[in-house]
């Protein structure tokens, strides 16, 4: 059974051709985190387009593959916006256009700290059978997705989700910190809560004179750690997920980048194995194309 | 269907909010006249800050990796040879040439943020130091002359 929206497709296939479109861009550098954040904000007026994938092995049903379409721009140096775009395949099973996020990030102080804080805050509109594991949160656990599609996309998620973010850079080390609380608008269900955890260092810290694909600095490597942490009527790391997983980023100097992360369930209530791999690429001065082709001042 | 109607009609609520607020912050202060302002967040660096000296100061080719990292990073919005672009100030302006390399390493460190300034401490130390060899190295034009040659500004 195919269930995905057939005339959303031509609009989705668009967006992900969008950088393919654009001559000017700059090579980021970029974390290699998928679910944890750090403090950097995206570039004033650039747009990054980023498609993302999660294999995930599922006990008691089906393996699945999930995938979201981003796009992250730029309002400002303290104001980074996001939208997404969820979907995922269960094998054996179908295919489905799970929701949308719509995802803003603030930077309250002007300067570098040694803790740097970032205020996060999204809105969820999404389905149950959502498998992009963008986080973990409350008591999530693997058996929440065993069901059918059919039956998991019966659910309504309406989520308004906080984050504070925590970040410090160090010797070329970056380390972040994160807590989540969510609030599921629909029915009476509680404040829910997560955490990720982040390290990540480039593999050379001085840039080579000439511009190179596999010199060490275009790599970054790390490692990131989370999982839920309960409801508010019962908080803590019990009955619910968590999963550790080394992630790497590759910075091409084609102004592309690869992120590639194998995580790994660390107790019986988590997926055993989280697959994870994204491409993305910035779109510079994205804000003034737009801006000059509705006939702002040039 | 529904949703997805849903979807691209947020998109495009997102992006209309968005580009009005970026282009309203960006908007005229980027003006050259008003390039002061930003100039003058140099002199806002603590004096330990500026007590710092270039660890890369007689590495040739810490210039070249600079300029690496300015062509991918910088020339954006400081134009090609950092004589000044649509969103950023010239580089090559005495204020910037003359400011001691500590004062510009904190102003990459730290950014101008509410003047559109992204911090770059994402770039490890050794690449912001290798950033303030090439900026230190592309000399001073003033405010106001023609547009640098770009064959005489690269080192």
């Amino acid at each position: 059974m195919i269930s995905f929206p057939r005339s959303g497709v031509p609009v989705v296939v668009f967006l992900l051709l969008i950088p393919f479109g654009f001559p000017s861009t700059a090579r980021a550098q970029e974390n290699p985190y998928i679910v944890a954040y750090d403090h950097y904000l995206e570039e004033p007026g650039n747009l990054e387009i980023e498609y993302f994938s999660t294999f995930g092995t599922q006990r008691g049903g089906n393996d699945f593959h999930a995938f979201w379409a981003e796009f992250e721009y730029g309002a400002t140096a303290w104001w980074t916006t996001e939208f997404y775009l969820d979907g995922q395949t269960t094998f054996n099973d179908s295919t489905v256009f799970t929701g949308f996020r719509w995802e803003n990030r603030f930077r309250p102080l002007k300067r570098e700290h040694f803790i740097n804080p970032v205020i996060y805050i999204e809105y969820e509109n999404t389905n149950g059978a959502d498998k992009i594991l963008k986080e973990v949160e409350g008591h999530d656990v693997e058996s929440d997705y065993a069901n059918s599609n059919a039956l998991l996309r019966k659910e309504r998620d309406h989520e308004l989700e906080f984050k504070l973010l925590l970040s410090s850079t160090h010797k070329g080390w970056n380390f972040v910190e994160n807590t989540i609380a969510t609030k599921n608008l629909t029915g009476g269900n509680p404040w829910e809560f997560g955490y990720a955890l982040g390290a990540s260092r480039p593999l050379a810290l001085k840039a080579s004179a000439k511009r190179c694909s596999f010199c060490r600095e275009n790599f970054i490597a790390g490692a990131e750690l989370y999982g839920g942490l309960g409801d508010r009527y019962s908080f803590g790391f019990h009955n619910t997920s968590h999963y550790l997983a080394p992630v790497v980023a590759w910075n091409l100097p084609s102004d592309w980048t690869l992120r590639l992360s194998a995580g790994f369930g660390l107790n019986d209530q988590s997926h055993h194995f989280v697959l994870r791999w994204g491409v993305s690429r910035e779109i510079t001065g994205f804000g003034s194309m737009v801006n000059h082709l509705f006939g702002g001042h040039r | 269907m529904k949703a997805c109607v849903a979807a691209l009609s947020v998109t495009a609520i997102l992006l209309v909010v968005s580009l009005a607020f970026g282009e309203q912050e960006r908007g005229p202060r980027y003006k050259y006249q008003n390039d002061a302002l930003v100039y003058a967040e140099i002199a806002k660096a603590p004096d330990k800050a500026r007590a710092k000296s270039n660890p890369l100061e007689k590495d040739r080719d810490a210039i070249l990796g600079g300029q690496n990292l300015f062509d991918q990073h910088c020339s954006e919005c400081h134009g090609d040879t950092g004589e000044g672009g649509k969103k950023g100030p010239s580089l090559r302006d005495p204020q910037v040439q003359n400011a001691v390399p500590g004062a510009i390493f904190w102003i990459l460190t730290n950014g101008v943020v509410r003047r559109g300034m992204p911090v770059w401490s994402k770039l490890p130390e050794p690449q912001r130091w290798q950033l303030v060899s090439y900026i230190k190295s592309l000399g001073v034009v003033p405010a106001g002359a023609q547009n640098p040659a770009s064959a005489t500004a690269k080192p």
